[in-house]
């Protein structure tokens, strides 16, 4: 029986035991190709030991942990993004001038957070997951604070996402201990039950909800909890940025969902409202305020805005609709925006290094010409996610108008558009950039001509799985529909 | 299969122009050459030999749906949303289908000699628009339409971009917004058509033929209908939402002002008789006036800003507007005669606007600006330019003869019927065009040669490109019947009203 409970948590257990190795082993020697390598490979360990994990669904590990398809599915989905970040991570942090092997630690502990986040299933693993993610992030952010030379200002990146996310973090604590209080338990399945016998005490559990929907808010850069987002992932070093725009939200949405979803939290119209206020000014501002930026990073940080204002409204509908279908329309929104947002920062970060980060629209000017590969790949990235058919952001797309137009959110459903319409405005810009002859630009960009295999196999993997997804994603959205028949 | 070879053929030969491009610069318009070619022979033998391919000339449907198809196939995509691969051409169809691929060869023969820069790319981006719009003519599931409306965006963007003139910028941009968010609300509309069919029928799908009958409730019908009606007249385009013409027209390089005018405007027109009105025929019966009312405005409206016009591109996308209103009119006017009357408008519109377009784009390549104030007596300077000058502007006034007469009288015709209000203002505009239309020929090619203007005269590609379209235009002006018989049987089926 116990062997079955660690075959079950093996994913955990090979994280775990991971960074461990990495850590004892980047004590003993100091080599960064050692220790990337040994990194990558205890995250492909991890990754291919779902094969043993499967027959055994679904399946409650210890109080705090359900492993079912769909916390398989988002653990993969983790473990994949930090194998890509890892794989950036190598050429970027190369000449670094102080050690850069901790870094590897980090993220081999943040996935740990991640995945345990998207097994949690009670707020003590919720609370875990979140801090264990939460402050390998901070050091990950503000890692090159101690070199010479950073490219950009990691020191404040890295001090505006610990204030603000230990800030969050208590309101949240606060929700949870507010829920606690009248309900009696914390596990998730049991917030029904303990609704209805408790009686009429709705008021101080949606304040709860509430509280904890902010903290969530925060991680899932929703607005009025958005001003973090384009600092600190234009401060943050190019393969940090990528593992918080991806990771850090795949978690915690796969966690919040779960929430809303076990916990009938939709029932409550405060909470619909306030979700539906929140997603609608993140789709119309994210896009808004993406549409003056000079600087990519930031650019894809308030895309990420208005994305996650989209995923809003699939969370939104799932009071409406059936819950399987609102879990299948998110999980392929999620994978798709996972791809899209791993293969444009791979671009940024095949042409910048930790002494020079290209990431102005500028360094961009004329790149079609120049290097076809990196550009066909970030206007592939830019079509995705501005919804365009023949890639996964369009599949994406045509699922959340789907469950809108299911639910009859006309509301939400006209912010889109609206949102959607802006947003068209910034995509296209960038791949105009990209498309104007090299005379008229400048010529700034390192040698883009042989990039690092890493970088193109990750490039390659996230642009094929675009495509392929946009093209054909019948069998996809098989594996996904079993997953969410569960709920 | 053989609609599916057309667009593969056409994907195909794209990748391999691109890839060509990069080692010889001269192979890429080669390439696109035979790939075109190769489709059209297929269209040739589709057209007049059915039989050479396995088809039967009348109903070799297999799903057994009604009207009259040529090829029908279907195939299942995405099962969980209901959505198929259906492609599937009947006359209409298949007259619009040999309409693009026609057209692009033409506009191979302006890009000939006008695109040295990155030709590869280029062809690539030629070939993919022709295949996303063939896409278009032949898709029947509504997901896959989707799917081509928005793939033969993307080519033309970036052709207007790169290889566009000196706005080309804002004119791309303009473009692609228009249409993607008209797009978006047709999308939620098809959404919201196959909710309720599913509501109904209990079965997801989104075919064509499946929600042909769907029972909307009243009062979502309208607003169903309006985002296909939106998607559809910012593609046609109609007024108030033709912002977007003029711009993409003049900036686009003349292959791509060919294919803009010639081919894509059709898609809108193609869309309004196969799916919005077949789709909702009481909302849009209700909503024909006001379209009819557009469709008048848009004739006479954008003749007078044709007429105000100075640079010679930008008259003749507002000409292209002004003569997509007959096809608005004629459309909604819904009887045999006034639907043929648009059909045929089109394909004649497709010649004549383009051959234009190849003209005032030649004319650019050569003295490098579109301003008529900087033209003048180019008669003389090149004869031959100003004999197909004046053979497609006064096709475009509609002289009898000549395609474009047949379709905009067979419009008046039929919408007499319906109102003789829209058919009497709709008749002003032939005066308009004769307006706007001589005074191109007056200031290019008449009088005095003050700027002493060097013209080299039209080359061997270009003059069998006008000469094809000539021939073309003759045979629509003497003998449409060919024409008519093939989109009579469409027409039929889709229940546009026969008084015999």
């Amino acid at each position: 029986m116990y062997s079955n409970l660690i075959i079950d948590l093996m994913q955990i257990i090979m994280l775990t035991a991971g960074s461990v190795v990495v850590m004892v082993t980047a004590a003993f020697k100091r080599d960064h190709a050692v220790v990337c390598g040994l990194t990558v490979f205890s995250l492909f360990a991890a990754l291919l030991t779902f094969v043993f994990v499967e027959p055994l669904l679904p399946m409650q590990a210890t109080q705090l942990l359900l492993i079912d398809e769909y916390s398989l599915f988002f653990s993969n989905l983790v473990i994949v993004g930090a194998i890509a970040v890892a794989l950036l991570a190598y050429p970027y942090f190369e000449k670094h001038a102080i050690q850069n092997e901790e870094f590897y630690i980090l993220l081999m502990t943040a996935t740990l957070g991640g995945v345990v986040l998207a097994c949690s299933n009670h707020f003590v693993s919720f609370l875990l997951g979140v801090e264990m993610l939460g402050i390998s992030l901070y050091a990950m952010i503000a890692y090159p604070i101690h070199a010479p030379t950073s490219a950009k200002f990691p020191l404040e990146a890295g001090i505006k996402y610990l204030i603000l996310s230990a800030l969050t973090g208590a309101v949240t604590l606060f929700g949870i201990a507010l829920v606690y209080a009248y309900l009696g338990t914390l596990a998730f399945d049991e917030i029904p039950d303990a609704l209805a016998a408790a009686g009429d005490l709705g008021a101080v559990f949606i304040i709860g909800v509430l509280m904890i929907v902010f903290g969530a808010g925060f991680k899932l850069s929703l607005v009025p909890f958005h001003m973090w987002t384009p600092d600190v992932y234009e401060g943050a070093p190019v393969p940090v940025t990528a593992y918080l725009a991806t990771v850090s939200k795949a978690a915690m949405l796969a966690v919040t969902m779960r929430l809303i979803l076990a916990s009938n939290a939709l029932d409550f119209t405060p909470i619909v409202f306030i979700l539906t206020l929140m997603a609608a000014a993140s789709m119309i501002l994210g896009n808004l305020l993406a549409v003056m930026q000079e600087n990519v990073k930031r650019l894809f940080a308030y895309s990420s805005i208005a994305h996650l204002g989209y995923l809003m409204i699939v969370v939104i509908a799932s009071a409406g609709i059936s819950n399987a279908f609102a879990v299948e329309a998110m999980s392929f929104y999620m994978l798709g925006y996972f791809l899209m947002s791993i293969a444009g920062f791979a671009v940024i970060s095949a042409i910048s290094d930790c002494e020079q980060e290209m990431d102005s629209l500028e360094d961009f000017r004329g790149m079609f010409w120049r290097n076809s590969w990196l550009s066909t790949v970030l206007i592939t990235v830019l079509l995705s996610l501005a919804g365009i058919p023949l890639t996964a952001g369009f599949i994406g797309k045509f699922y959340i108008l789907s469950v809108g137009v299911e639910d009859g959110l006309w509301f939400l459903m006209s912010m889109l558009i609206v949102g959607s319409a802006i947003g068209l405005y910034y995509y296209l810009r960038l791949i105009y950039i990209m498309l104007q002859k090299p005379e008229q630009g400048t010529a700034a960009d390192r040698a883009a001509n042989s990039l690092p295999v890493g970088i193109n196999v990750v490039m390659a993997a996230m642009t094929l799985g675009i495509i392929y997804l946009g093209i054909y994603p019948a069998p996809m959205i098989a594996t996904i529909q079993s997953l969410a028949s569960a709920f | 299969m053989i609609l599916v070879w057309l667009i593969t053929i056409l994907f195909a030969g794209g990748i391999g122009a691109w890839l060509a491009g990069k080692s010889n610069p001269e192979l890429p318009r080669i390439i696109a050459l035979a790939t075109i070619l190769l489709d059209l022979f297929i269209v040739i033998l589709m057209l007049l030999a059915p039989g050479v391919l396995g088809l039967e000339s009348a109903n070799n449907a297999v799903l057994g749906q009604p009207g009259e198809w040529l090829v029908l196939s279907s195939y299942d995509w995405i099962p969980r949303f209901g959505v198929s691969f259906i492609f599937g051409v009947d006359g209409l169809g298949l007259l619009l289908v040999a309409l693009t691929v026609f057209l692009g060869l033409m506009s191979l023969g302006s890009a000939w000699h006008e695109i040295t820069d990155q030709p590869g790319f280029f062809y690539f981006n030629l070939l993919w628009t022709l295949a996303g719009v063939i896409g278009v003519f032949t898709a029947l599931d509504l997901f896959l339409f989707f799917f081509f409306w928005e793939v033969m965006l993307i080519p033309m963007y970036f052709i207007i971009a790169i290889w566009g003139h000196e706005n080309k910028e804002y004119a791309a941009m303009k473009f692609f917004i228009f249409t993607q968010v008209s797009g978006l609300m047709m999308l939620v509309c098809i959404l919201l058509l196959v909710f309720f069919h599913y509501q109904d029928a209990g079965e997801l799908s989104f075919s064509y033929f499946e929600l042909l009958n769907t029972d909307i409730p009243s009062e979502f019908a309208f607003w169903v209908m309006l985002g296909f009606f939106l998607a559809f007249a910012t593609k046609l385009p109609s007024v108030p939402i033709h912002n977007w013409l003029p711009d993409a027209h003049s900036q686009a390089p003349t292959p791509g002002s060919v294919i803009l005018a010639g081919v894509l405007l059709k898609t809108g027109a193609y869309g309004l008789i196969r799916f919005t009105i077949p789709l909702f025929p009481e909302a849009s019966q209700a909503f024909a006036p006001t379209a009819m009312l557009l469709g008048v405005i848009s004739i006479l409206y954008t003749a007078k800003v044709a007429f105000a016009q100075n640079d010679l591109k930008r008259l003749i996308a507002y000409t292209s507007i002004s003569h997509m209103g007959f096809v608005m009119l004629g459309v909604y006017a819904w009887t045999a005669q006034a639907v043929q009357g648009a059909v045929m408008t089109m394909l004649a519109h497709g010649f004549s606007a383009a051959a234009l377009f190849m003209l005032a784009g030649g004319l650019q390549h050569r003295i490098h600006t579109r301003q008529m104030s900087e033209m003048g007596g180019l008669w003389g300077a090149a004869p031959k330019m100003g004999f197909m000058a004046l053979y497609f502007t006064v096709a475009a006034v509609g002289m009898p003869g000549l395609g474009n007469f047949i379709g905009e009288f067979l419009v008046l015709l039929g919408s007499f019927r319906i109102s003789i209000a829209a058919a009497a203002f709709a008749a002003i505009g032939m005066v308009v065009a004769a307006v706007y239309s001589l005074i191109v020929i007056q200031k290019v090619f008449h009088g005095e040669n003050k700027h002493n203007l060097v013209v080299k005269d039209l080359t061997t590609v270009e003059m069998i490109c006008f000469g094809l379209m000539m021939i073309g235009l003759l045979w629509m002006g003497l003998y449409p019947q060919s024409m008519l018989d093939m989109s009579e049987p469409t027409l039929r089926s889709l229940g546009v009203l026969f008084f015999d």
